[in-house]
Formats: structure tokens, sequence, C-alpha cells
């Protein structure tokens, strides 16, 4: 009779499905097998055996007194708030919006048509395609810079401290891109930058230096969501919209089901 | 107040709501701390710092998560990194010689297999914990983990799997590897030194 092998009743006891009910037969009928897997439980019993130490009942309470003085201030004054880096590209987006629509509204006979309004919104959507374009392109130059770093052999750890650094930044900004995508209505964007802001906050909540074979999971995953092809597929659509204005925004959900395809 | 809350007027800049999260999540932290490193100073440091990296990147939380969830695995990253480190260190410190590169790490089985003792000086459940405690500190920072955030605190595999920064199939194995090493680990208190079969073959 052939034994069931230890990496096979290590699964069963894990509830793999896979060739479950061989198992269980051969279990039901082999006394030595039972007795492995018995000895199999006395490793987790034995495991178990080990004590943890309490650490007593105001253990949360001496945390908090060793980490508070430690703690930066959350709540940033408005002046901090207002110049935080990736805010001030959002408000660089929607300055340069309200004056687009100053000028619009300049060179617009008064009072306007449904045309001229069509035209303003276009306006504003142009402002906000160059901004959202530039956060795609900045975003692409940290997941291509990721993908094609060659790691010197045998060298043990690999820093993507200023990555990382980067990919915080930019996981901010993304919610916020994210958020007018969301208002309005653009289905296809919201779903790329949902998946870009998972794939930057595998970046973000990376170690600052990593094993090559982390590093190389970490370039796996880049490359398993797809996700440099759904950018640069947004980002050219984003280009002709830009240059051509023949494509608005609103359209690229049916080229977006195209590269959810790809 | 809930976690959810709790983390909202964090947000907002109420240091004592972060005081809530901390009181609240420190022990179940510390369960994994512990279990991971095998002493109470590096558990104290990985609980502390997993606590602050945690509220420097409250930001990046997604709101509808499991804040407990979320800060053991930054718990677990930090402490699988310790280890590493800790590890790395000790080999220079040790084995001068032995440390170059490309070179497989010494073999944690070889270690528990020489310093085993006979079974009659195994007994009772303090030296059987003694000897799985010591059994842990010869695997590798990724079996340990595997093994704590399997065995004890019931996580899937996908969810090793993004703490071991590799896929679930490897994960898998490591956590299966984990199992035989401490099952060699225990074999001369559980069973007679050579009566464990060699399973698998035919009988």
């Amino acid at each position: 009779m052939k034994h069931v092998t230890e990496e096979e009743l290590f699964q069963y006891r894990e509830g793999d499905q896979k060739g479950r009910e061989a198992v269980a037969a051969h279990l039901g009928e082999c006394a030595e097998c039972r007795g492995e897997l018995a000895r199999l439980e006395a490793v987790f019993a034995a495991l178990d055996a080990i004590p943890v130490p309490d650490p007593g009942e105001d253990y949360g309470a001496r945390v908090w007194r060793q980490i508070a003085p430690r703690l930066p201030e959350k709540g940033r004054r408005w002046w901090e708030v207002f110049f935080a880096p990736q805010r001030l590209a959002v408000a660089g987006a929607l300055a340069a919006l309200v004056i687009v629509a100053f000028y619009a509204g300049r060179v617009t006979k008064q009072p306007p048509t449904p045309v001229d309004l069509a035209k303003q919104n276009q306006v504003r959507e142009r402002v906000l395609i160059v901004a959202v374009g530039e956060h795609l392109g900045k975003s692409e130059m940290v997941l291509v810079e990721l993908s094609n770093a060659q790691p010197a052999s045998g060298q043990k750890l690999i820093n993507i401290a200023a990555e990382q650094r980067r990919a915080e930044n930019l996981v901010e900004e993304n919610r916020l891109y994210r958020q007018t995508a969301l208002e309005g209505g653009d289905k296809a964007m919201v779903s790329t930058l949902d998946e870009l802001e998972r794939v930057l906050l595998d970046v973000a909540n990376s170690p600052d230096a990593v094993t090559p074979a982390q590093f190389e999971s970490i370039q796996k995953r880049i490359a398993e969501h797809g996700i440099l092809l759904k950018v640069r597929v947004v980002r050219q659509e984003l280009r002709t919209a830009e240059t051509g204005g023949k494509s608005q925004p609103a359209q690229t959900d049916s080229t977006a089901k195209e590269k959810n395809k790809a | 107040m809930s976690d959810a809350v709790a983390v909202e007027r964090t947000l907002a800049g109420d240091r004592e709501a972060y005081r809530v999260l901390v009181e609240r999540h420190s022990a179940f932290v510390y369960r994994l701390a512990y279990r991971m490193t095998g002493n109470k100073e590096d558990a104290e440091e990985v609980v502390q710092e997993a606590f602050l990296r945690a509220y420097q990147k409250l930001r990046q939380f997604a709101g509808n998560a499991n804040f407990a969830t979320w800060v053991y695995r930054i718990a677990a990253n930090y402490a699988i990194d310790r280890l590493r480190q800790r590890k790395n260190e000790d080999a220079r410190r040790e084995l001068p010689s032995r440390v170059v590169e490309g070179e497989p790490e010494t073999d944690p089985l070889a270690l528990v297999k020489d310093r085993a003792p006979s079974p009659e000086q195994l007994a009772g459940s303090v030296q059987l914990a003694a000897k799985m405690k010591e059994a842990l500190g010869t695997l590798t920072p990724a079996e340990r983990t595997a093994i704590v955030m399997r065995h004890w605190d019931g996580c899937g595999i996908e969810e090793i799997a993004a703490v071991l920064k590799s896929n679930t199939s490897a994960a898998k194995n490591t956590v299966f590897r984990a199992v035989q090493k401490l099952r060699l680990a225990l074999a001369p208190f559980a069973e007679p030194r050579g009566a464990a079969r060699a399973v698998g073959t035919e009988s």
C-alpha cells in the first residue's frame, strides 16, 4: 500500500480540497498514516505549549506613553495643509482652470449660449486632462523605474526608499483625482486610478530596503496587474483629448474595456 | 468609539483618538511580535514601531478596512525585517568565514539535530515549550513569520504571501517547510529516534 506523503497529510490538515477524499479514505484504513497525522498534530500542540508572557493590563497605556512624544502633529496648520506638495499640484490645476474660465468668459458674448457653456466645459475638462495626464506620467515613471531596475548580482539589499516616498506622495494625489473622476462619472478613469492606487500603496508600504527576492516580487506584482499598460493607454487617450479635443474623457469608457481585456 | 471613528478623528488632528487605538490593540500586536521575535524586549520594540508607522501612514489606510488587521500587517512586516537584520548580524559575528555571497544559509535542521537532547533529557511541557522555542529560533525569518501567522493567528495564505512578498504557492510551501523543520526538532521528544518512517513510501 502506498502511504500518504507528509505534504499531503499537512495539506489535508490545512483543509485543502485537492485529493482530500483519497487521503481521508487512506487514513481510514492505514493506522501508520494515522500515526503520522497524530505526530503532525503534536507539532501544533507543542507550539501551543509556548507561553506568551502577559504584558499586563496597562500595557496599551504604557505603549501610548512611550510613543506619544514621538508622534508628529497630525492636525497640520492651515498653511501646511495648503502648501502640501500633492495639494499644490491640484491647486495649480484648479487655478489654471479659474484663469482659463475667466478668459473664456471674456471672449464669450453675453448672454452665454448653451454652445458657449459647452466650450467652457471643454476648456475646464482640458485643464483637468492635463493635470491627470501629468499625474499618470509621474506614476508611470516610478513603476517603470522599479520594473526595469536590475539588482547587481550578489547584492543583498536594494534601497527603494526614494521610489517608496514618491509612491507615498502619488497615493494622496491619486485619491484626489480619483474623487474628481468619481464626481464626474468617469467610471473608466476611476477604475484605472483604483488599480493604480493599489500598486502605489504596495510600493509605499514596502520596507525601505528589500531583498532581491522581495524586489522581484514587487516587479511581478506590477507586471501581474498590467497597470503600466493601462496607465499608458489612458495617458494616450488623454493626450488625444488634449491635442485634438475630439475625444472627451467620458469616451474613455469604451476604450477602457479594451484596456481591461489587455 | 469604534476603530473607524477613532481613525477619522486621528486624521482630523485628535491625538487622544489614536490613544484609543493604541490601548485597544497593543496586546494583540504584542502576541504576534513576541511569537515572531521570541523575546519581550524585541516584541515591545516591534509594537511601538508598528503603531508609530501606522500613525505616519494613517492617510493611506482605507476607511473600510480593519485597523487591527492593518496594524498587525505593519507589525509583521517590521518584525520580519528585524529578524532578517538580526540573522545577518549574527551570521557576520559568529560565522565570518561562512558568509560568502550566494552561499546558502546554514541548514537549521542540522543545528537542531546536533543539539537535540535525548528523549530522557526532555520531559514535561516546560521542556517541550523550551524545545519548540529553540526550534522556532532556527527557522528562517520567512518560515517563522509564516507559521506564526498561520498557526496562531489563522491568517489566510494570501495575507501571509503579502507579508512575505511572495505568491500564494510559495507561501504555502514556506508554512509546510516550517512545520517539517519543527516536526524534526520535536521528533526526539514525541517519538523515539528513527521511529518516524519516511512518509510516502510503500509498506
